[in-house]
């Protein structure tokens, strides 16, 4: 199999950077002319697998859950679990080509994700109808997000990691102000609620019987909308770091001077990744806008969404792409029925003061978050990263 | 003779920032306004200035960029609450002395507090990532969130009225211009710290070696000083002065939520960039012209208050790159 992990001999790390082992083997060195292939699946994953068999295996599985959710796990409120993590997975892989790769700390990822909900929503709201308003509004999203990321880089990806983080930081909540202020264009903070396309609607039916026992109507065909889409940007971000641009990205993440040394420009390479992940941001955005039928601040602009996607990132890894996936499943899972567990532990220690305000079922993000701090602390590349180094 | 000159004004270019806003805002709102919004600007810099000195001494000494200092303005605010719970006799009694005391016990609760989970917190989190800027700015996040969430099982969901003490609860007269008293009080405070701040980094030989290790760590570790140690003592006293932030900043909002720390960070960015990473004389007009905008803006176009900060942190940037006093550069 030609995505074999090397070992990489230890060193010390210049730049004293984080240590994302995992990422730099994620398969052979580069060598110029033609890859070797040895299936059309390896091709399809850019000859990059998620690893051996078991790793091979769990992804499989998870895409499989995937591909039959409707069918596996019936119910409105499982549907709409289920687009939300394939949405996720677009906007945390997206993120990954920045923080993972590239080695830039960025708070603007949901800034990109929701000028690509306000495109959509903005012209479907404005009495636009239909798949070309969709587009219309998707692209122009899209195009927004480039040029502005662009801008950004351009002018602050100079800076050090610490600079620009803060400087996106300011530019994010700019654009959550502006949302909300700007009430003519976005609503407000009530939000923007419209029409998505008739085959979309709950009310659309294409088939008079149920399929194994489940109606198939809009919101499954939205549903697979979604998962073809993550599938596809997916795969092509795992082309992308897989790329001799990858390697590029990976070598700035290792030591910015060397390669600036060998004559890459990295402000240009920098700029161009950010870019690209705003751009995938943006289509994320457009997906969830059209999902929901529904877009406001709060649903794609809130700072809690990027510590969301800072919780995803680090707890299914790195550098890894595939990380993506795991962290949006675990984080999005938790999210909705983490609650639930701990709604049952809080009424078995019911009366002791403290610990059931521990155990509340509104305090998921607590457990998250010291998950996160332990993970950081012990297994920086995180849960997949760490299966994946683990032979 | 010249370029003499063009040195000069690009030295104390920066200075006459701050001076050109309020005159200029002088004539765009009117003596009464000006003087109630000039003051009421200079409080609130004082507030974050307490927030962000510390923010950036902790920057400057270990290039450590502490995303949880929010977390410890919330600690303060919440420390300030309980206290002030069992001193409710003295915050509502009519004799200023009395209220003054209750805030003074408040802040040095606040201030204790912070300070000692600010010790405990650069033992656990801070040790293991200095020089790892990237994980530094994960974990202390995630510590952000942790706390926050701690805060909330401690204090509840709700967010707690936290009344001014009697005496402090109206206004003075400046002239025609109404003040309110828990203001100048605020100021006062804020501008006692910031006193002693400078007496104790000028004046004494620990704070000596405290602006050496800003300027150069590595000479200061080579003359003998044991930096991590200072190091230490900077962090808590950095995140005690947090918690002084908070309490004063809570007790003039009269509300205290868990999110009070987040709704000050950005603004505490904004002041840090535009002082300059790690200058705390930077710092100290950034605060005040971060204040002194906020206010300006949200009388003559209220839209536009909440972005105006980051409008006026673009346009410094576009001026002066690295923030108008950047550190090192004599």
């Amino acid at each position: 199999m030609t995505g074999q992990l090397h070992k990489i001999p230890e060193q010390p790390s210049e730049q004293a950077t984080i240590a994302l082992a995992p990422a730099v083997s994620s398969s052979k060195p580069y060598q110029s002319g033609k890859l070797r292939r040895t299936s059309w699946l390896s091709w399809i994953v850019s000859d990059d697998p998620p690893g051996r068999l078991l790793l091979n295996a769990i992804v499989l599985l998870i895409l499989a859950a995937f591909l039959f959710a409707p069918f596996l796990f019936p119910g409105a409120k499982a549907l709409g679990v289920a687009s939300r993590i394939c949405i996720f997975v677009i906007l945390v892989a997206s993120y990954d080509l920045m923080l993972g790769y590239t080695g830039i700390v960025s708070f603007a990822h949901t800034m990109f994700f929701g000028i690509g909900a306000y495109g959509v929503a903005i012209l479907l709201a404005k009495g636009w109808v239909g798949w070309g308003a969709v587009i219309l509004g998707a692209a122009a999203g899209a195009g927004v997000s480039l040029v502005l990321a662009a801008a950004i880089g351009l002018l602050s990806l100079r800076l050090r990691t610490i600079f620009f983080s803060m400087i996106t930081l300011a530019v994010a909540s700019f654009a959550q102000i502006l949302a909300e202020q700007w009430r003519s264009l976005t609503g407000g903070e009530d939000g923007l609620t419209f029409t998505v396309p008739a085959i979309l609607l709950p009310s659309f039916r294409p088939l008079s019987h149920p399929v194994l026992g489940v109606t198939i109507n809009g919101p499954v065909i939205a549903y697979y909308l979604t998962f073809v889409v993550a599938l596809l940007l997916f795969l092509l971000m795992l082309r992308i770091v897989n790329s001799p641009f990858g390697r590029v990205l990976q070598a700035i993440r290792e030591n910015e001077f060397r390669v600036e040394a060998m004559g890459y420009q990295v402000v240009a390479y920098r700029t161009m990744i950010s870019a690209l992940s705003a751009v995938m941001a943006a289509l994320a955005g457009a997906l969830m806008a059209l999902v929901l039928g529904y877009n406001g601040p709060d649903t794609t602009l809130s700072f809690s969404l990027m510590i969301d996607i800072l919780l995803m990132i680090v707890i299914g890894g790195m550098g890894t792409m595939y990380g993506a996936i795991v962290g949006a499943v675990l984080v999005v899972l938790a999210e909705y029925y983490l609650q639930n567990i701990l709604g049952g532990m809080n009424r078995a220690i019911d009366g002791t003061p403290f610990l059931s305000a521990l155990f509340h079922p509104d305090r998921w993000l607590l457990w998250l978050g010291v998950l996160f701090v332990l993970i950081v602390t012990f297994f920086p590349q995180g849960l997949f990263g760490w299966l994946r180094q683990r032979r | 003779m010249n370029t003499q000159w063009r040195e000069r004004l690009q030295r104390w270019a920066p200075y006459a920032v701050t001076p050109l806003i309020v005159l200029a805002a002088l004539p765009a709102m009117g003596l009464t306004a000006w003087v109630t919004l000039t003051v009421a600007g200079l409080t609130m810099g004082m507030m974050l200035f307490l927030v962000a000195s510390g923010l950036t001494l902790i920057f400057g000494l270990m290039e450590v960029l502490n995303f949880a200092h929010a977390a410890f303005v919330t600690v303060g605010a919440y420390v300030t609450v309980t206290v002030l719970g069992p001193l409710v006799g003295w915050t509502t009694a009519p004799s200023l002395a009395l209220n003054l005391l209750a805030l003074l016990v408040a802040l040095l609760a606040a201030a204790a507090a912070s300070g000692a989970l600010g010790f405990v917190f650069e033992r656990i989190i801070i040790r293991q990532v200095y020089g790892a800027p990237l994980r530094q700015i994960l974990i202390t996040i995630g510590a952000l969130t942790v706390i926050e969430q701690l805060v909330i099982v401690v204090w509840g969901p709700e967010a707690i009225a936290l009344p001014k003490p009697a005496t402090l609860r109206g206004s003075v007269f400046l002239g025609s211009s109404p003040i309110e008293t828990y203001r100048l009080v605020a100021l006062f405070v804020g501008l006692a710290v910031a006193a002693a701040m400078q007496l104790i980094l000028t004046r004494t030989r620990i704070g000596l070696v405290v602006r050496a290790g800003v300027e150069d760590r590595e000479m200061v570790q080579a003359l003998g000083y044991h930096i991590r140690r200072v190091f230490v003592g900077v962090f808590i006293a950095g995140t005690a002065l947090a918690g002084m932030g908070g309490m004063m900043w809570g007790q003039y909002q009269t509300l205290v939520s868990s999110q009070i720390g987040d709704s000050m960070l950005i603004l505490v960015f904004i002041i840090l960039i535009i002082g300059g990473l790690g200058s705390v004389g930077g710092c100290f007009i950034g605060a005040i012209l971060v204040g002194l905008t906020s206010n300006y803006v949200q009388f003559l176009a209220p839209t536009l208050a909440l972005g105006s900060n980051i409008l006026l942190m673009a346009l410094i940037l576009l001026w002066r790159p690295r923030g108008l006093f950047p550190i090192g550069e004599q």
